[in-house]
């Protein structure tokens, strides 16, 4: 194997990290509620203009970007659930895919008519330069983003496994009378769920601000990668999403590097529809 | 009784509107919104009838307005004749999305379509075939009558209403037909529609490929009257929001719902276009994400059902709509 192709693939898994993050807040609102976020993406995109704006107004990095990212996008995913997600979560499929798809729309072009159309980016330094390690050669905002995601999303799994609030959040996915009886608030849980969700995207969108283009149609392929991503790793669980995400920044680095750049979006899209055809439960089972 | 006359005062005035308001600009507005009310009565039939929601529809659109492009651009044909290859494409593309996802939950529908309308965008972006970037043009001047290019946009009026007609007529035909029958059923239970003997994922799936055959004559029609067609206008993702949002503002499922949503939505998006200019697009597609939230939250069954049910309370269609 030729030394480029690890470098290609040891990118494609600093960046699947990252996409295994957000993934893991859609797969854990689409397990628990059964809703699907179609603004899952443009939450991500929300997380790197708030970088950006924390950035070229107080000259921040990601020390205060990151953190500043998942606390505005979390209060955004709370906002979102007593607002939108409460109510049409009752109603009629039309109205949920109608309402998270218009709410998507509401954000991209918000953002799309303050900041306008043009490619934002960072400064390239702005995490550090790049190290070379073993002959390969890493950027210092890569290798942040990567660690980081892989730790959040490990840390997303534990709580959820091994903590009581999981277990409660378990609960009210399981059975929600059942919960409340046993004296959970089903409200507050699923809120607590939007929460991490929604911050979960916030980081990982911050994360990525400092190597990605930033550009308000930006959530639409996330929100696509994010999809195909939990269809993967079955719905509600976050080891199958940390693997599908990993697995899905490979194939399209890889891609990207033997097909050519333009395609490596076509490649994962092309993945996704045949996983649909041959496999609609996913890699990992349950449906 | 009282629809017919109902029927006939709209259709008297959907005859006469581009008489009596015949300036340039309005008979224009009266194409366009015919226009899209065809497209999201093609949209409504998968949509609202079938409960199906296409976020990605501009796919069968694109599938049109490129064959009638095409026909001209490199065959030297009449627009006309690339009509029946858009619709056996769309209807192609339809089948492979449909029948893997139709059997699975809904979201897995919707995201399919996105991810196909992408799909084709990026593809026909990096064919130079299919012009890439750029797009395809249709006649400069007209040959003769069956390249359909007017300056005047009163034949594309008359034509858009006859081909909405047709579209309404089968949508109509459609609800009263066992299809219609097995779309409620399944609407409203798949489960116990299924447990009956309805073949749930075959019936949504044909009214998926009529839905894409209607909207693949619109896409046609709409390159015909513009004359171009480019991976923006012919495969974006904001022609598929206009579609859908024209459906579920007017009554998604309800017969007359996007004709209703077309005649509110095209001449505000006209009007905010010219008075704001270039800078008004972003602000429209806020105010149209905004409205889609609104509905979702608010009156899932749309401004029709809204009407209809207060006009006879005990109405099937608005109780079944409501939340």
């Amino acid at each position: 194997m030729s030394f480029v192709l690890v470098q290609v693939i040891v990118g494609g898994l600093l960046l699947g990290a990252v996409y295994a993050l957000f993934s893991s807040g859609l797969t854990l609102v689409w397990g628990m509620m059964n809703i699907v976020n179609f603004a899952h993406g443009d939450f991500v995109m929300l997380g790197m203009y708030v970088a950006y704006v924390v950035y070229t107004l107080m000259g921040g990095g990601p020390i205060l970007g990151a953190p500043l990212a998942t606390l505005v996008l979390a209060t955004v995913g709370v906002v979102v659930y007593f607002a939108l997600i409460r109510d049409i979560m009752k109603g009629p499929m039309l109205a949920q895919i109608l309402g998270t798809f218009g709410l998507a729309l509401l954000l991209r072009y918000s953002v799309f008519w303050w900041f306008g159309a043009n490619f934002l980016s960072m400064p390239p330094n702005i995490v550090g330069g790049t190290y070379a390690f073993l002959g390969l050669r890493i950027e210092a905002s890569r290798l942040l983003a990567g660690v980081v995601a892989l730790l959040v999303t490990l840390g997303l799994h534990l709580l959820l496994t091994r903590t009581s609030l999981g277990s409660k959040m378990l609960a009210v996915a399981e059975d929600q009378t059942a919960a409340q009886l046993m004296g959970i608030r089903p409200d507050t849980m699923q809120a607590i769920a939007w929460a991490i969700a929604a911050g979960a995207t916030g980081l990982a969108g911050a994360l990525i601000a400092n190597f990605f283009y930033i550009v308000p149609t930006v959530g639409e392929t996330l929100g696509i990668v994010a999809f195909v991503t939990v269809s993967l790793g079955g719905f509600g669980s976050v080891p199958g999403a940390l693997v599908a995400g990993l697995l899905i920044g490979v194939i399209e680095s890889l891609s990207g590097y033997l097909i050519g750049a333009v395609y490596k979006d076509i490649v994962v899209y092309v993945l996704f529809l045949s996983f649909l055809w041959f496999r609609p439960q996913g890699l990992m089972g349950k449906m | 009784m009282r629809r017919l006359i109902w029927l006939s005062v709209v259709a008297a005035a959907a005859i006469a509107y581009p008489l009596l308001l015949s300036s340039p600009f309005q008979q224009r507005l009266g194409a366009l919104v015919l226009l899209y009310a065809i497209a999201a009565s093609a949209w409504n039939i998968v949509g609202g009838y079938a409960g199906q929601v296409s976020v990605g529809h501009v796919v069968f659109f694109g599938c049109g307005a490129y064959a009638a492009m095409g026909s001209y651009a490199k065959f030297g044909l009449s627009p006309l004749l690339g009509i029946p290859g858009g619709i056996v494409i769309a209807v192609g593309l339809a089948a492979i999305i449909g029948v893997p996802t139709l059997r699975l939950s809904g979201h897995y529908f919707s995201m399919a379509t996105i991810a196909v309308a992408e799909t084709m965008r990026l593809i026909v972006t990096n064919t130079d075939w299919l012009g890439a970037a750029v797009g395809l043009s249709g006649p400069t001047v007209p040959r003769n009558i069956f390249d359909l290019s007017f300056l005047s946009s009163l034949p594309y009026y008359y034509l858009f209403l006859a081909v909405l007609v047709i579209t309404l007529l089968i949508t109509w035909w459609m609800t009263n037909s066992r299809m219609g029958f097995y779309l409620r059923a399944i609407k409203d239970s798949e489960r116990a529609a299924r447990s009956l003997g309805a073949p749930a994922s075959r019936t949504k799936l044909y009214a998926y490929m009529l839905s894409a055959a209607l909207t693949s004559v619109a896409g046609a029609l709409y390159a015909m009257m513009f004359g171009f067609v480019d991976p923006e206008s012919g495969l974006g993702i904001l022609i598929s929001v206009k579609i859908l949002i024209m459906a579920a503002l007017g009554g998604a499922g309800l017969l007359f719902g996007p004709l209703v949503g077309a005649a509110i939505l095209v001449p505000l998006e006209e009007i905010s276009n010219s008075w704001l200019g270039g800078k008004g697009a972003g602000l429209t597609f806020v105010l149209y994400g905004a409205i889609i939230v609104l509905i979702a939250r608010f009156q899932p069954g749309g401004l029709l059902s809204l009407l209809m049910r207060r006009r006879k309370p005990t109405t099937e269609t608005g109780a079944s709509h409501a939340p």
